[in-house]
């Protein structure tokens, strides 16, 4: 550990930082635009200038690019010497030369790295007389808005969207002062992580277009720790609320998960709380049969006590609840009526994770540990699609294979242009098998677009070189074995090799493959982990449960009074099914927020609280349990479904729900009544007061508008919400100190208003938060099966000319449920459509066809989809206006 | 004795001395243009109201007594949806005409604004608008700054060349 002096004051750091990273991680403030903890220095924008000096007698000293220097032991600087402090005003005087001083409407106003650096660096009235360079915008899509005029050409963007994120279509173009950063013509930006572009800008070029709907600034939004509702990751997120509005989410840095990033359906998703569609009070549905009619949570509860009397309950869970609340329902309707709520290949795929990430041998990889190892395999899926940031953490190997490189170099790792010239040589040890060709084949070394048998075949062959290194290519010509054989031969050179399957192709049997090969890897001594994406938010909550799957409980027969969790059963089985089971049942009650076809097939719909307006535990496809908080209250009468259920449990009659008064009763009990969840009481700081200063404040202390926002209804200012449920309070009041990790409610530091103030909450940048990892690891690999086997191999169906095997397609942007409540997110979801081969000898692109699926008959346009094998037909997955089809299933071809 | 005097000497200056107190309401006192009363938002040259929600003033406030939400218009340009001003709770500090960039949140010389209800003190932005300038006759954000409106497109601001032609490499 190198020791610097920095204005005369020693200071230790890390081995291989540069100059900037050692003054901000020491704590020094030293003004920067070009550099990003992710993204590494390119010296681009010439602020960070510093004092060198050779040793304590030199005093003439010469001025360096702190980004660009290396700390070396006994390196001396000053950031305070005047002739540093003036070049430094001087870079930020001609940065602001063109810029269009729009501060007051622009959206990035208040949380803006280029006003803090200007401030920062004393640059205050424009002395400049000549006129300024504009541009003109672009439209980008539902998500970015342009404003090129507050360009500083930092070239951040294009850094992220073009080197980091693989996107394609954004670049610089022009030359000199005339630098533009936009697509080649207006259009959406095509990447799934365009809205990292809000964070990674300086200044507001690229800002929410979601937000500039209804605008706020960030001393105004109301914010609190949460999780990601929209897939299995277990992104940190930080949504804001104001004026009863979820208003936007940002990226809350979390070490081993999201690290910088949020993927566009995480960020952009959050507008199903805002959507038409909730349920603001109980209704009395009649199963459609009358309109339905509000009524009074005593009324609704009442309802409810005359349909549960001597009735036998069935309790349907949902992998989109939390923790809490399917424990809650598993413990009103008891452990032997309780039932997941998951489709048949769901349950049966989760349950297969589960055992292979509890019993086998290898652990699974957390998404930052993912981008870090040096060779992977992914296994039947477009991880772009059902798993966006896991893509994101995989386009880093190609990076981190130059950075390795690099050290023989002598180049730094923080050397960005250095090291991405080397990465140019050559391709990642990424290798992708699939049905169609992915998001991700731009970046794999080796790719193989085969039906599920021969992904499984195509596995075995992996498997078997694995077992005998020094055979050669069994036969060259045959692509199944030439890719396997290539594969094997990089996961046995790396150390840290990695393995990627998921549910996505509803196929268990290829998630026993990845963990077979993970576990020869293993048994090698090599670090293997596996990497396995799980559909939903609290789907590894639910497989971890082990709760049976709805099919066992349609098995059951007629239901007397079906109890239902935040689910729409058309979801998840073969509508027609569960019509009719759910007309056979003599009562239905839907606990949901927002409307579905499972809410209008009800008696009674109680109003849940959103995941954004409750506390919950969610489990992540990596085993990891973390505590999300309400970022607003529910408006009443609405609250959280554990509070409903434990309402429900009383007005039948029954005492022994009623000990349950916080969030963490509920996870105690939980935590007692099933082993794998016995550490999620330790999850975050006890939710009593932390400090003697009271709760931790959701709102900052220059919240505005508290006297006047309620005025128009009642002079008399309400008392704040009281939240039993977190260590925070819905107030701008309490502990102001250091927030512990988990429950940081903004990145805020006096002088760093932008998100860049992260930096301050970490050990080092880009480092652990406060030196602490939030959230625990349920899952831990006990080894009890050490050589998992491999699958049998699976023997292709039989199709006759003009019949198609249907495979599922995932999208990020409308297969999921939540987020296609969101307005945005459903403008960028594809049409209806099947998808075919290139080469399919049936139907060009936009051609519609006539399809028979079982009883079925449907038009549908097709699309093509590249790489997709002949034989296979991809049936979108969850997207709205498709004919609901449980697959597997053949589809022909009509005339 | 001598202090008796004085005293009764005083009382006889101060009686016929020119009075202080003047004959409120009908007589009205002198207030100056920089008084700090009641509330306005201002309006543009061109009509146009100068507010552009940009919620400096609800920052300032120290009695957090201001409320608005930000609009985009059809035509480019940014203004409240509704601006609330709470008056019960105002205490005429005037750190929210400092804090306004567009100059549009200004204090006026009036302060006859007493209700026996407090609720009628809650002004909304119909309650604040006046039709004119105010103390800033010239002034114009839209104008000096880089957005563009509709009849004000890139490059028309104050001190602003053309918009670039990015596919041109000429100097």
């Amino acid at each position: 550990m190198p020791t610097i002096y920095i204005d005369n004051r020693p200071c230790t750091v890390a081995a291989g930082l540069n100059l900037l990273q050692a003054c901000l991680s020491s704590g020094f403030d030293l003004p920067y635009f070009c550099w990003h903890p992710a993204l590494g220095s390119v010296g681009a924008c010439r602020q960070c200038a510093v004092k060198r000096f050779k040793d304590e007698k030199d005093t003439r000293g010469e001025l360096v690019m702190a980004c660009l220097t290396p700390a070396d032991e006994g390196t001396r600087i000053a950031i305070n010497d005047p002739e540093a402090v003036q070049f430094r005003a001087g870079v930020i005087e001609w940065l602001m030369l063109n810029h269009p001083h729009d501060c007051p409407v622009c959206d990035e106003g208040g949380e803006c790295h280029l006003q803090d650096m200007t401030v920062m660096s004393g640059h205050t009235y424009r002395r400049s007389r000549f006129p300024k360079r504009t541009h003109r915008n672009q439209d980008l899509g539902p998500f970015i808005n342009h404003e090129m005029n507050r360009c500083i050409q930092c070239y951040r963007c294009v850094r992220f969207y073009h080197d980091y994120a693989g996107g394609t279509d954004l670049n610089v173009f022009a030359c000199h002062d005339h630098l533009f950063f936009g697509r080649f013509e207006d259009g959406p930006l095509e990447s799934e992580f365009s809205g990292n572009l809000v964070e990674i800008c300086p200044t507001g070029v690229f800002t929410d277009r979601t937000f500039k709907a209804h605008s706020s600034r960030k001393w105004d939004l109301q914010t609190a720790p949460s999780i990601c509702p929209h897939c299995g990751l277990g992104c940190n997120t930080l949504p804001g609320e104001r004026y009863g509005e979820l208003r936007r989410v940002r990226n809350r840095y979390h070490h081993q998960i999201n690290g910088y990033f949020l993927c566009d359906r995480g960020r952009y998703g959050y507008e199903y709380a805002n959507s038409d569609r909730r349920i603001r009070q109980p209704l009395q549905v009649r199963r459609g049969q009358a309109p339905a009619t509000p009524l009074t949570a005593e009324a609704a509860l009442a309802q409810w006590a005359a349909m549960a009397k001597g009735a036998g309950l069935i309790g349907i869970g949902s992998p989109r609840a939390s923790l809490e609340a399917n424990f809650a329902l598993r413990r009103l309707v008891g452990a032997e009526n309780f039932y997941a709520g998951l489709s048949e290949p769901d349950a049966c795929g989760l349950e297969t994770v589960r055992a292979i990430l509890t019993d086998g041998p290898v652990p699974s990889a957390t998404l930052q540990g993912a981008g870090l190892s040096d060779a992977a395999l992914v296994l039947g899926e477009d991880v772009t699609q059902t798993a966006p940031l896991l893509a994101l953490n995989l386009r880093r190997l190609r990076y981190r294979k130059a950075a390795v490189m690099a050290a023989g170099f002598q180049l730094p790792v923080w050397n960005d242009a250095g090291v991405r010239e080397l990465a140019q040589l050559n391709l990642p040890n990424l290798f992708i098998a699939a049905p169609h060709a992915t998001r991700l084949d731009d970046e794999a070394a080796g790719t193989l677009h085969v039906p599920v048998p021969e992904l499984l075949r195509f596995a075995q062959s992996v498997a078997a070189v694995l077992d005998a290194p020094e055979a050669p290519a069994a036969d060259p010509g045959d692509p199944v074995t030439a890719l396997a054989w290539q594969s094997a031969q990089a996961l046995l050179k790396a150390q840290r090799p990695l393995v990627v399957a998921g549910m996505a192709l509803g196929e268990p049997a290829l998630l026993q493959a990845a963990a077979a090969i993970a576990a020869r890897l293993k048994a090698m001594g090599r670090g293997a982990e596996l990497c396995l994406c799980v559909p939903e938010a609290g789907s590894m909550g639910l497989a971890l449960m082990q709760a049976r799957a709805l099919t066992a409980a349609m098995a059951r027969g007629a239901a007397d009074t079906l109890v239902i969790l935040e689910n729409d059963l058309w979801r998840r089985s073969a509508p027609e099914k569960v019509k009719a089971w759910l007309a056979q049942a003599r009562h239905v009650v839907v606990l949901d927020h927002l409307a579905t076809a499972t809410t209008a097939a009800a008696d009674l719909a109680l109003p849940a609280a959103a995941p954004a307006e409750t506390a919950g535990t969610w489990v992540n496809n990596e085993g990891r349990a973390q505590r999300a908080y309400a970022v607003m209250p529910p408006a009443d009468p609405a609250r959280s479904s554990w509070r409903w259920l434990q309402a429900m449990a009383r007005s039948a009659g029954r005492v022994d729900l009623n000990g349950w008064q916080t969030i963490d009763d509920v996870a105690a009990e939980l935590a007692r009544t099933l082993p794998p969840f016995q550490t999620i009481t330790e999850l975050t700081p006890a939710v009593t007061v932390p400090t003697a200063a009271g709760k931790l404040p959701r709102q900052s202390h220059r919240y505005s508008g508290r006297t006047a926002m309620n005025a128009q209804r009642d002079v008399h200012e309400p008392k704040p919400p009281a939240d039993p449920d977190a260590p925070l309070a819905f107030s701008m009041e309490g502990f102001d100190g250091p927030q512990p990790p988990g429950l940081t409610t903004r990145d805020w530091t006096p002088g760093w208003n932008s998100e860049q103030a992260l930096h301050k909450f970490q050990g080092e940048t880009a480092g652990l938060l406060a030196h602490h990892d939030p959230g625990r690891r349920l899952i831990a690999p006990a080894g009890k099966r050490q050589s998992l086997q491999m699958p049998p191999p699976a023997a292709s169906p039989k199709l006759a000319a003009g019949e198609f095997q249907l495979v599922p397609l995932h999208f990020i942007f409308g297969s999921e449920e939540l987020s296609m409540a969101a307005p945005a997110v459903a403008l960028r979801a594809p049409k209806p459509h099947v998808g075919l081969g290139p080469d399919n000898g049936f139907a060009v692109d936009g051609q519609a066809v006539w399809l028979r699926i079982g009883d079925l008959l449907t038009e549908q346009i097709v699309r093509i989809v590249p790489g997709l094998a002949p034989g296979l037909m991809g049936w979108p997955v969850g997207l709205a206006g498709m004919p609901p089809i449980v697959l597997p299933a053949v589809a022909r071809v009509e005339q | 004795m001598l202090s008796i005097l004085r005293t009764v000497g005083e009382v006889l200056r101060h009686t016929f001395a020119p009075r202080e107190t003047i004959q409120y309401p009908e007589q009205k006192p002198y207030l100056a243009p920089r008084f700090r009363g009641r509330i306005i938002l201002s309006r543009d040259p061109d009509g146009k109201e100068r507010c552009v929600a940009c919620y400096l003033c609800s920052a300032a406030c120290p009695v957090d007594c201001i409320a608005l939400q930000a609009v985009h218009g059809e035509d480019g340009r940014r203004y409240p949806a509704f601006f609330r001003i709470n008056f019960s709770r105002c205490i005429l500090c005037g750190f929210c005409e400092e804090a306004c960039p567009t100059l549009a949140i200004q204090l006026t010389p009036d302060y006859e604004m007493c209700e026996y209800d407090r609720s009628k003190l809650v002004y909304e932005k119909e309650d604040l608008l006046i039709s004119g300038p105010g103390k800033y006759p010239g002034y114009n954000f839209y104008k000096e700054a880089g957005l563009a409106i509709e009849g004000k497109d890139k490059g028309q601001a104050e001190n602003e060349s053309p918009p670039v032609d990015v596919r041109s490499l000429l100097p």
